[in-house]
């Protein structure tokens, strides 16, 4: 080998790594080491090092407030819906997109179904004003025409919960199902000629094959929504939501941010933030033991 | 064996799979319908699926409207800015990571990949930002996003498939590592920068959260920060938003709205074909990770 001084331009390699390493050192570690001040008396001028320490009074502080378990309930709430309504959803849309024969057409579907994935939440917002306002909304419109009585679908609390349900389905079917399209291309072929030769018609195929080709995927994402249960993005929620639902919409995210940054009790809003996280590694952990127990699927 | 009770069923495949496709399109149909209408007529609630008085005339107000022009340069400056330097970090943090001869790699990458199951959350990084003074810059929405571990990993898995006789034979020739990643990894890589650029572009673009934690000068709105509030402004009037006179602008005249979103829509769509195709190989990667 007559590899010259590689140890003397080593230092190029550390230099090199050293501005992303410390990019993610005060951006993703230091705020870690800011979970402290959920166990402090927190005061903005003091610093997180100069401030009281509190112990748990500040999660006690949290247990006591009736808006923090509304803000939980609502979070399990949506989550759950969207689980329960959503779940199958993209694995339905995947089932339909697989038994497709023309490819073109199977290419127009997915390009259509995956476009509202990438659209942010202002103009989903938006658009969701456009159509399913009160008396602004062409759906309300057409159901008017027709006769109707007009639906409150953002102004009434218990329509508001399937409104944000059905939006987030909206967005995320399509997209979702690109996994299970992936994994329906590595089933075996020959089970299906196999199967055709035995009698078996599209919908045996689909229930004998395909379903038990992408179930190990289907009990991974599970387990992962699960694991999700308490955690809740802040976008969907912050621009679907509004001051008459609010006894639903108001969920963690939302409420840490109304807590922390409008209000300032940011030690009470960083101990929320901190339950939220602890409980939902214990979902996340508790929903892989199980799966892992009854199928022997785990998402490590 | 294709049999007409077979035929059937693919037709009523086929029908509910256009519905589902239906369901996608046609709110973004009714928005163009709107934003190509005339104001009275959108207002009249006449606008279905087709422009009613077809006109450009909202998108020459907002072209006259200096707020919505305003944050479109300051989200196209921001977009472009935040890609730049997230691309430079990404691919200076890859390259030194697929090099055997660096030592600690597997703490290094360690170091990276607990940043993508653990974090301090909305406050504590909303507390540092605040005594680094960034509340109201531009940095405060690039450099929190600016190394995604997710790209990374990404990044480096793609350099890797690079022999390793490109970089030796060039230090051998006396190159420096900065050189050997200028002149030759990066011309060798630029689709997988390409499509990086792309996941970082679009993130930023659609991403309003952050702005609303950090941002109140109205300078420093981005698109979708301005379109957030026209939404909020519209379910909640009572509502005192954010501080600036401007926040409490009077209800926008729907057509107005309409081409506001459609401006905002316009860069995902054309870049609609690419965007596909790039982030299917990126969810792929994703899945096949977890």
């Amino acid at each position: 080998m007559t590899r010259r001084r590689p140890l003397e331009q080593l230092w190029q390699l550390y230099a090199m790594l050293a501005l992303p390493l410390l990019v993610l050192f005060v951006f993703s570690y230091l705020p870690m080491l800011g979970l402290v001040i959920a166990f402090e008396d927190f005061s903005v001028f003091k610093g997180v090092f100069g401030s009281k320490w509190a112990g748990l009074g500040v999660f006690a502080e949290v247990f006591k407030m009736k808006t923090f378990w509304i803000a939980l309930r609502n979070t399990f709430l949506l989550n759950g819906l969207n689980l329960a309504l959503g779940f199958v959803a993209p694995i339905i849309l995947a089932l339909l997109l697989n038994e497709l024969r023309s490819k073109p057409l199977k290419k127009f579907f997915q390009s259509t179904l995956y476009l509202p994935h990438f659209l942010s939440w202002a103009i989903i917002g938006s658009l969701a004003l456009q159509l399913l306002g009160d008396n602004t909304g062409l759906v309300n419109d057409v159901i008017a025409r027709l006769g109707g009585a007009r639906v409150p679908f953002l102004s009434d609390k218990g329509h508001w919960v399937f409104t944000y349900t059905f939006i987030g389905i909206w967005q995320n079917a399509g997209w979702g199902t690109i996994v299970y399209l992936a994994a329906m291309t590595g089933i075996n072929p020959e089970l299906y000629e196999a199967a055709e030769v035995d009698g078996a018609d599209r919908w045996r195929k689909m229930w004998s094959i395909t379903i038990p080709g992408i179930m190990p995927t289907m009990i991974v994402l599970l387990v992962i929504q699960i694991g999700r249960l308490v955690s809740i993005g802040f976008e969907q929620p912050y621009i679907l939501g509004n001051d008459l639902v609010k006894g639903y919409s108001e969920v963690i995210s939302t409420f840490v941010y109304q807590l922390g940054i409008m209000s300032g009790r940011f030690n009470v809003g960083t101990a929320v933030g901190m339950f939220q996280s602890v409980v939902g590694l214990v979902f996340l952990l508790a929903a892989n033991a199980f799966a892992n127990r009854k199928t022997g699927t785990s998402i490590w | 064996m294709r049999t007409g009770k077979s035929r059937v069923e693919s037709v009523l495949i086929a029908a509910v799979l256009a519905f589902a496709a239906a369901l996608c399109l046609l709110p973004i149909v009714h928005e163009i319908a709107l934003s190509l209408s005339s104001n009275e007529a959108v207002v009249a609630r006449e606008v279905g699926l087709l422009p009613v008085e077809p006109t450009l005339e909202s998108y020459r107000q907002i072209m006259r409207d200096g707020t919505v022009m305003r944050a479109l340069g300051f989200s196209v400056y921001l977009t472009v800015l935040f890609t730049g330097i997230a691309m430079l970090l990404t691919t200076i943090c890859a390259y030194p990571l697929t090099r055997p001869e660096l030592r600690g790699r597997r703490g290094i990458m360690t170091f990276i990949v607990i940043t993508m199951y653990f974090s301090g959350g909305i406050l504590p990084l909303y507390i540092l930002i605040k005594t680094l003074g960034m509340l109201n810059t531009e940095w405060s929405l690039i450099l929190p996003l600016a190394v995604s571990p997710f790209n990374l990993i990404i990044m480096r898995t793609s350099l890797s498939t690079l022999p390793d006789a490109l970089t030796e034979s060039a230090l051998i020739d006396g190159a420096s590592y900065f050189q050997i990643l200028r002149k030759i990894i990066v011309p060798l890589s630029l689709p997988i920068i390409a499509t990086l650029s792309l996941f970082y572009a679009v993130g930023r673009w659609n991403t309003f959260q952050d702005a609303v934690f950090y941002i109140t000068k109205q300078a420093l709105w981005t698109i979708q920060l301005k379109l957030s509030y026209i939404v909020l402004n519209n379910t909640q009037p009572e509502v005192f938003i954010a501080e600036g006179a401007e926040s409490r602008l009077s209800i926008v005249p729907a057509a107005l709205n309409a081409a506001t979103v459609m401006i905002a829509t316009l860069p995902i769509l054309v870049a609609y074909p690419w965007l596909q195709r790039y982030f299917i190989k990126g969810a792929m990667i994703g899945s096949v990770k977890e």
